[in-house]
């Protein structure tokens, strides 16, 4: 009885130590909000934004890490598939949703076969699969230059205008996707809603879609109700001025939501097959899974191949958000930041699911859009937020790394522990 | 072909290059019966079991000789998946469990009951949906057939050791068609009363005609359980038996046997017990695979005292803990004075020296030369072969050849020179090197761990000489730790045997071999005559 209180305190301890990264930036992000100047509304508009083209990226991370293979930073390769993809649907002329629907076609084989090298060469090298991703990632990088600066447009012609350098051979260092052959806000354009209409139109699909399945008696009466409870709160809520005006500014591209949505009930039903369950036996425990006649390489390539083509597709979403991409940098920091913010989130390299890539891609973003107007206001420079952000998105991953190490450690300590009782007894 | 075996190995031969490992060794286990496979390490158990499921490492090295049949039909094994098809399975003594799933999902793992939708259609059977509450019932079946009551949805994560091994005999129930089962250390990690379950729940197995194959040491479990007992020595068969037919003695005598002869003679003398040189008490030592649990040892000065007993059981983990190469704890006095445990360079300083088993990665730098191997602890310990100019040091490199060159005249090193690099060294003179290096700290006190292991016998014969002479020239104590008892009855005074981390018994060199066999398995052989005595 005595040991009641010590034991709450252990918990609340753990809980801490276990959510430290997403407590500090959550702590980081009012700060930087106090000192930005910047308005609800304001912040609340480029979130959206920045989660509409994000967050499928960060979605993209969940699958290699269940599988044990921590944090995919190859997936900057699937972001080159995405951009060799653009580039061609672009010079044959093919704009608008078939434009981006051709770009997404075109992904697959290319980013398949990518992450198909990937993990046939991660399986060589067992543990060591977050630098080896984040090393192939630079070295697939001079093979992208050398493709871009001296095959396309040169061995291979380029016809289109705007592509070519001119007076020069390659790429153009700017693709510009709101040209009439490029496929800027292909996906956002489908269905877009000001945030008042796409709060009722998602309240009402969720009651629609809880008592449907209440009704085919697939979920719980528990469950429908807080789903209904839920919708009618948040619509209740938004009655109020005060709260309708921090949303005002905010349009919703539903349709690239629903995509983002989709991708999350893939994460989820994935788990639930048999492929499902031996990617989490896989990510485990390797000798286990293998023992019980799963063929592991296989798994982990499967991982990987679906990994990276998911992030050509994130990829793609991006750059017809932006408008253009830069041909020889949008690539780069995909996998870093994208990483950093899953693990925001709380997420760990053994660990993740849909919704802490969302949380943490939210408050990622939420620091990236304050970061650069608080460091103004407190430094007078824009620039030591913007160097701010970057050193950030480093020290989380190392942080991230560090914590698992000593979780590690700490587990090993526990279980001595434990042991001991019990062997008393004995 | 009819037979009444459902297990018949024949004849069985493996070599690995030059060494046979197994040698014309059978097997046969009939339907329903449980069978004991007894032997010391290195007889060929995990070689013959080996075999048994087709692993890689058998077919990697040129396959084996013999037949395997199953139900009177000539198999051939090719992988262990292939054995699990064929219906052997392997309770395993590591767990091959997943603690993050549920004890449903590690009992159907990789045989998940699945429902085809959609997508696995078109895509495959990898795709379908899989039928949770249908696995769950299939658990329950399974975990009721082994008496646990534990709700199947129970994440293993946390579930104590015994639970752990009755999931996973609940996993191998489950498999359809599983003829025979074969148990490798079961009662390893276990406590009496969940040892006897799990007796209990083999029987219950067997009865219902899966055929079992024991592997363990205990013999007590080993008359307990079984029905016959096949026992190997040195790669050979040494004898079957029925278990009615037997008796613990005789196992143990069949076990241990006589291993070709002594390669060194020790002059006979009485065994010095004057002054305690040594004393440990209640020693823990968390050495991975070796671990010591509360060990109590007194080592006279001036004998050579050898510590014997089956790999796994602690022995190595004894000079590691108190070298505190790895985390050790309890008393240790060194000459009355107390040791500090966790302070490698404590226990350098205070007069201990240590030959490692594992030369190649703890005992020697193979890319440096011979003497610098030689001179390296006495150098970075003590102090010693350095030229001192104000806070600089510098290796005394005049000094250092002398020792080596001496060193490699005293021990027969055969090299080109104290320049060579240990790493291209035969493994018997990297021992010697080893032990060069240990007297090159002029200890008052020298363990030797494991130090025949992999060298030839005339090398052999070298190391144990030395370590004799060192003892009777030098008077230096010699505690010798290793996994042939042979060699430590012919040079020890006395043997103490460790089994399950702790002393079962300190024995002459002149013990018979069954008193030898019953404490490798954890008997004290004084005690059991006793019983013995009082039921005849």
């Amino acid at each position: 009885m005595l040991k009641k209180p010590e034991l709450k305190n252990i918990e609340a301890r753990a809980i801490l130590r276990d959510n430290a990264v997403t407590i500090m930036f959550v702590a980081l992000c009012v700060i930087c909000l106090a000192f930005s100047g910047q308005t609800v509304p304001y912040v609340m508009y480029e979130l959206f934004g920045r989660m509409s083209r994000n967050a499928f990226i960060v979605l993209a991370l969940i699958l290699p890490i269940v599988a044990g293979m921590g944090i995919n930073f190859a997936i900057t390769i699937g972001a080159m598939a995405a951009q060799i993809s653009a580039l061609w649907t672009m010079e044959w002329g093919v704009s608008g949703l078939p434009g981006f629907l051709a770009a997404m076609l075109m992904t697959v084989p290319i980013a398949a076969f990518f992450g198909y090298l990937i993990g046939k060469l991660m399986n060589k090298m067992k543990g060591q699969e977050m630098i080896g991703g984040l090393i192939l990632g630079y070295f697939a990088n001079g093979l992208y230059q050398l493709l871009f600066l001296f095959i396309f447009g040169n061995l291979i012609p380029l016809n289109a205008p705007g592509l070519v350098i001119k007076g020069s051979t390659g790429v153009a260092n700017t693709i510009d996707l709101s040209t009439d052959r490029g496929f800027k806000y292909a996906l956002d354009n489908i269905w877009k809603l000001p945030f008042d209409k796409a709060l009722y139109v998602v309240c009402a699909a969720i009651v629609l879609i809880a008592v449907v399945m209440l009704l085919l008696k697939k979920a719980n009466k528990k469950s429908v109700i807080v789903a209904v409870a839920g919708s009618v709160a948040a619509v209740l809520l938004y009655q109020i001025p005060a709260v309708a005006n921090l949303l005002s500014m905010v349009n919703v591209p539903m349709f690239t939501f629903i995509v983002i949505g989709l991708l999350c009930l893939f994460n989820t039903t994935l788990m639930k097959t048999r492929l499902g369950q031996q990617f989490r036996a896989v990510g485990q425990n390797r000798t286990v899974a293998n023992a019980s006649g799963i063929n592991v390489n296989r798994v982990r390539v499967i991982a990987i191949m679906i990994s990276t083509v998911l992030a050509g597709w994130g990829q793609l979403i991006f750059v017809q958000n932006m408008g253009s991409f830069q041909t020889y940098g949008a690539h780069e920091q995909v996998g870093l930041y994208a990483g950093a913010a899953i693990l925001v989130g709380g997420a760990s390299i053994r660990k993740a699911n849909n919704s802490q890539a969302l949380l943490g891609c939210i408050l990622f973003h939420l620091l990236f859009i304050l970061a650069p107007s608080a460091g103004k206001n407190l430094f007078g420079d824009a620039a030591i937020g913007e160097y701010f952000r970057v050193f950030i998105s480093y020290g989380v991953i190392a942080m991230a790394l560090v914590m698992h190490a000593w979780k590690g450690i700490q587990g090993k300590r526990r279980k001595k522990n434990e042991e001991k009782p019990a062997e008393a007894q004995a | 072909m009819q037979t009444d075996f459902i297990l018949e190995m024949k004849n069985i031969t493996k070599k690995y290059g030059e060494n046979t490992v197994l040698s014309d060794v059978s097997l046969s286990v009939k339907p329903g019966e449980i069978h004991a496979l007894l032997g010391e390490n290195g007889a060929g158990k995990s070689t013959l079991m080996n075999v048994l499921f087709g692993m890689p490492v058998i077919h990697s090295t040129g396959g084996f000789e013999g037949q395997v049949f199953l139900d009177g039909q000539e198999a051939n094994i090719l992988s262990p998946y292939d054995a699990m098809k064929k219906g052997i399975g392997m309770v395993h003594q590591e767990f091959m469990l997943l603690p993050g799933f549920t004890i449903t999902e590690n009992i159907k793992l990789n045989r998940e009951i699945t429902r085809p939708n959609l997508v696995s259609r078109v895509l495959g059977k990898d795709l379908e949906t899989m039928d949770m509450p249908a696995m769950a019932r299939d658990a329950r079946k399974a975990l009721d057939s082994v008496g646990m009551s534990i709700d199947e949805y129970t994440k293993v994560q946390g579930l104590p050791v015994g639970y752990m091994q009755f999931v996973e005999i609940a996993r191998e129930i489950d498999k359809t068609g599983v003829k025979l089962l074969v148990f490798d250390e079961p009662t390893a990690v276990l406590t009496e009363s969940e040892a006897t379950q799990l007796i209990s729940v083999m029987k219950k197995i067997s009865a219902s005609g899966i055929a079992i194959i024991f592997i363990t040491h205990r013999l007590d479990e080993v008359m307990a359980a079984s029905d016959s007992i096949t026992i190997l020595r040195d790669g050979k068969l040494a004898a079957t038996r029925r278990t009615s037919e037997t008796t613990i003695v005789e196992m143990a005598e069949l076990m241990i046997g006589r291993k070709g002869d002594a390669v060194v003679e020790a002059d006979e003398r009485p065994a010095p017990h004057e002054k305690v040189a040594m004393s440990i008490k209640d020693l823990e030592v968390d050495m991975p695979g070796e671990q010591v649990r509360g060990l109590t040892l007194d080592v006279y000065e001036g004998e050579i005292l050898g510590i014997g007993g089956l790999a796994g059981q602690g022995k190595l983990g004894i000079p590691n803990g108190i070298m505190s190469l790895y985390s050790a704890t309890g008393q240790v006095e060194l000459f009355g004075e107390p040791l500090k445990l966790g302070d490698t360079q404590a226990a350098l300083k205070a007069g201990i020296a240590m030959v490692s088993e594992d030369r190649k990665s703890v005992g020697l730098l193979l890319d440096q030369s011979i003497e610098d191997n030689i001179v390296f602890n006495a150098m970075q310990v003590r102090g010693d072969y350095l030229h001192r100019l104000g806070p600089f040091t510098q290796k005394d490199t005049a000094a250092i050849r002398k020792t080596a060159n001496e060193m490699i005249k005293d021990l027969d090193i055969r090299c080109f020179g104290p320049t060579q690099w240990a790493g291209t060294l035969s493994g018997g003179n990297q021992q010697k090197v080893c032990v060069a290096r240990a007297l090159c700290m002029s200890p008052k006190f020298l363990f030797v761990s494991e130090p025949t292991r992999g060298i030839d016998i005339g090398a052999k014969k070298l190391v144990l000489e030395t370590l004799l002479r060192l003892n009777r020239e030098h008077g230096m104590t010699v505690v010798i730790v290793s996994s042939e008892l042979q060699e430590l009855r012919s040079i020890s005074d006395r043997i103490a045997i460790v089994s399950e981390g702790k002393l079962v018994d300190v024995l002459s060199p002149k013990a018979s071999d069954a008193d030898f066999g019953l404490a490798m398995s954890g008997i004290k052989p004084s005690e059991h005559k006793e019983k013995g005595a009082g039921i005849t």
